[in-house]
């Protein structure tokens, strides 16, 4: 039999370009640094260092954000509580948080002034010190410790119901419950949601350049930071490119080779699965959920009690910073999208699927600032690359957000084709009016909710910015690292909040957007 | 009007052959169990599976190469007729021109159609917004403005009660009578087949196994016809 072959559509043919121009903005600004980086062929005993320190510091993270994941999904999945719902939500809420802001709550709470050592300094007991291994931890455990209780909860929630009601019926013990259920879990699960947050944590620039630094708690990516901002030697910046790529290439194939979790997932507020005698745990899952809703909220709590003071006393160069932010953001959305529509449905298409998702979410595996190093450099010769911080950064995050916004688009004009492109075709629909009558209404909902996640992404991102901007010419989270640099604790507070709430203000407006009037 | 000229469609094991030849105005049930290869018949004649061999002839124009929509052809599937983020009305209107762009006149057209469905005053709603009977009206009052000689019935009245049922039958049956259309119908009631057809089809493993005039069959009917019943 023939399925009838449509021929491609302008849409599709424009996902045809944008694929090839995604894979050359990736790769090109890659070449730019390996051909750079043949100048300079030695690794120094500092970037070793550096490579040791990356790999540590990762690996440390991904381990304690596993373990202490593990008790708070499974209280989570067999529990039912009021609030059970909201401290699900909490778990996906520092996805949108801006890095710089969690590590000023962070540092209200942890740091040589905040609430713990005051506490430790009345019990006459020595401070805890923040900045270094420690510091770089504790933000990484911070925001990855979430995403693993959701995709381990992922897991959990995947399990049929009928398989915990037959467990419930034949009268399952805690240890049948290990044996049948937890242990194959984890085993398939842990692997997978390690190395994803590995990868993460390999490529988080915004933590290492605010709580690491010297000697011993410099990052790969910190370390091209520095070789370009205070050395200029862009050969060296080139070569530390190379490894960070090596990194990711090495972790990427690894993720590759075991099952990953989806980041993204939805459905985790369902009544929780029916558990052979829940109400036995519940002090211990009490604990557990209570503790991580603790540690998430605290420095949440504290950026809020300080900084809704020094709002009001925000330096005017923050609210310039905050208006170039907002413009960066949009744009972001715009290109995100732009990208992301042609592309998915080419996707949708089906044909050549699995190379064209892999150009996709190329973006994963390559960190933005060794794309930013790559673009600097191919730019440096021609132009000014400062005249162009603004409009780089929003294209490599417009590259670091768009496999997300596949994760979302792909399946919704999948979806639409099955139930709606047979009618669509029958009726002589075609071209442009075919997507914008039958397929585009459909999309509202992942179209709002990526384009708001691009946005939210670019707003808070430190990262490119860094390594291009002027000193007059940043974005808000740029100018709220230069008030912490100079100790202006109090305006820095103030533009941390502005900042959270532009970036969950900018999302809520995009994913309502969607929302409003969508197709159901 | 509609001729199968040793067609053969292959999926997978399963094959279909069939020869077939429905005059101008001529009404075919198709019936038989499911995978005997009935929604693939109607699909080939719709454009969406293409013959492996042979010749599917439409007023005699092999339209083996002409777009789904190209083709005489109207098409009522089991569900799924109406875009249900689109209006009543868009829907509709989606038949005379799928990019929406309406003349004043042909607004009139579709307004009229409406009307004639029993639906009048009701374009601005979804179709969410009405029962499974008005649903297939809108489906019906599309097939109307499509105009198209040849109509394919997908088991259209499987999800509806049996009042609504006769409602539809005496709808399409007018529909069929005004236009003078050509009619395929795949069911699995012979009382709906009986209804609306005078020919018969029964297909079996792909191959026809059974087709003739409905009267004649329900006369005196074969074993085969025998679960039919």
């Amino acid at each position: 039999m023939a399925i009838r072959a449509q021929p491609l559509t302008l849409l599709q043919w424009t996902g045809a370009v944008m694929a090839a121009l995604v894979f050359l903005a990736i790769t090109a600004p890659l070449a730019a640094v390996a051909w750079r980086a043949e100048e300079t062929s030695v690794l120094g005993a500092a970037d070793w260092s550096a490579i040791r320190f990356t790999v540590s510091q990762a690996a440390i993270s991904a381990f304690l954000s596993v373990v202490l994941a593990i008790p708070v999904a499974r209280a989570l999945a067999r529990q039912r509580f009021a609030g059970r719902g909201l401290v699900v939500a909490l778990m996906g809420a520092p996805f949108l948080l801006p890095v710089i802001v969690a590590i000023l709550g962070l540092l209200a709470v942890f740091g040589r002034n905040g609430w713990v050592n005051a506490g430790l300094g009345l019990l006459g007991l020595p401070p805890l010190e923040i900045y270094g291994m420690h510091g770089v931890v504790l933000a990484h455990v911070f925001f990855n410790l979430p995403l693993a209780v959701r995709l381990l909860l992922q897991g959990w929630m995947s399990i049929p119901s009928e398989r915990f009601r037959l467990a419930v019926a034949l009268g399952f013990s805690n240890a049948n419950m290990r044996q049948h259920f937890e242990w194959p879990l984890l085993r398939m699960m842990v692997p997978g949601v390690f190395l994803v947050i590995f990868l993460i944590c390999s490529t988080s620039f915004a933590v290492a350049l605010t709580l690491g630094g010297g000697p011993r708690a410099t990052t790969v990516e910190l370390a091209i930071y520095q070789a370009f901002r205070f050395d200029f030697d862009l050969g060296r910046a080139a070569l530390l490119g190379l490894v960070q790529v090596a990194i990711c290439a090495f972790a990427a194939v690894a993720v590759l080779g075991v099952a990953v979790p989806q980041v993204l997932g939805a459905g985790l507020d369902r009544a929780p699965v029916m558990w052979p005698e829940a109400h036995r745990h519940r002090f211990i899952d009490g604990a557990a959920v209570l503790s991580a809703a603790l540690f998430l909220m605290m420095p949440m709590i504290a950026l809020g009690l300080r900084g809704v003071p020094a709002l009001p006393t925000l330096p005017a160069v923050a609210w310039e910073a905050a208006g170039r932010s907002v413009v960066l953001s949009f744009a972001t959305a715009v290109v995100a999208v732009a990208m992301a529509l042609p592309l998915a449905a080419l996707i949708a298409r089906g044909r050549a699927r699995s190379i064209l998702e892999l150009v996709g979410s190329l973006s994963i595996a390559v960190s933005p600032l060794v794309v930013g190093t790559g673009l600097f450099l191919l730019l440096f010769p021609v132009v000014n690359p400062t005249l162009l911080a603004i409009p780089v950064t929003g294209l490599v995050n417009a590259l670091a957000a768009l496999p997300f916004l596949l994760r979302a688009l792909v399946p919704a004009i999948t979806e639409a084709e099955l139930t709606q492109g047979r009618l669509a075709t029958a009726l002589g629909m075609r071209g442009w009016p075919r997507f914008r009558i039958a397929i585009l209404p459909r999309l509202r909902r992942p179209l709002g909710f990526g384009a708001g996640l691009a946005a939210a992404l670019s707003m808070g991102d430190l990262g490119v910015i860094a390594l291009f901007s002027a000193p007059s010419q940043g974005t808000l989270p740029l100018e709220m690292y230069r008030l912490m640099g100079a100790y202006r604790t109090d305006d820095a507070q103030g533009a941390a909040l502005l900042l959270l709430l532009l970036s969950l203000g900018i999302f809520w407006l995009f994913d309502r957007g969607g929302r409003l009037h969508a197709a159901t | 009007m509609l001729q199968l000229d040793q067609v053969m469609v292959r999926q997978g094991e399963f094959v279909l052959k069939i020869d077939l030849d429905v005059a101008a105005g001529g009404r075919l049930a198709i019936m038989g169990a499911s995978g005997s290869g009935k929604s693939t018949l109607l699909n080939l004649i719709a454009g969406f599976v293409m013959p492996d061999a042979g010749r599917v002839l439409i007023n005699g124009v092999d339209v083996r190469e002409t777009p789904i929509a190209e083709r005489p052809v109207s098409v009522l599937f089991q569900d799924g007729n109406l875009f249900p983020h689109l209006s009543i009305y868009q829907n509709v209107a989606l038949g005379i021109r799928p990019d929406l762009r309406l003349a004043p006149d042909q607004r009139v057209q579709v307004e009229e159609s409406l009307e004639k469905v029993g639906l009048g005053g009701m374009g601005q709603r979804k179709p969410a917004d009405l029962s499974g009977g008005q649903q297939s009206r809108a489906a019906i009052a599309r097939i109307l403005l499509r105009d198209k000689p040849l109509l394919l019935l997908d088991e259209p009245f499987a999800a509806l009660d049996p009042g609504l049922r006769q409602e539809m039958l005496v709808l399409l049956n007018a529909l069929c009578v005004e236009k003078g259309l050509t009619l395929l119908m795949v069911s699995h009631d012979m009382r709906d087949a009986r209804q609306l057809c005078d020919q018969l089809c029964l297909l079996s493993d792909g191959i026809v196994a059974l087709s003739g005039d409905m009267a004649t069959l329900l006369h005196d009917p074969p074993a085969i016809l025998a679960p039919w019943l």
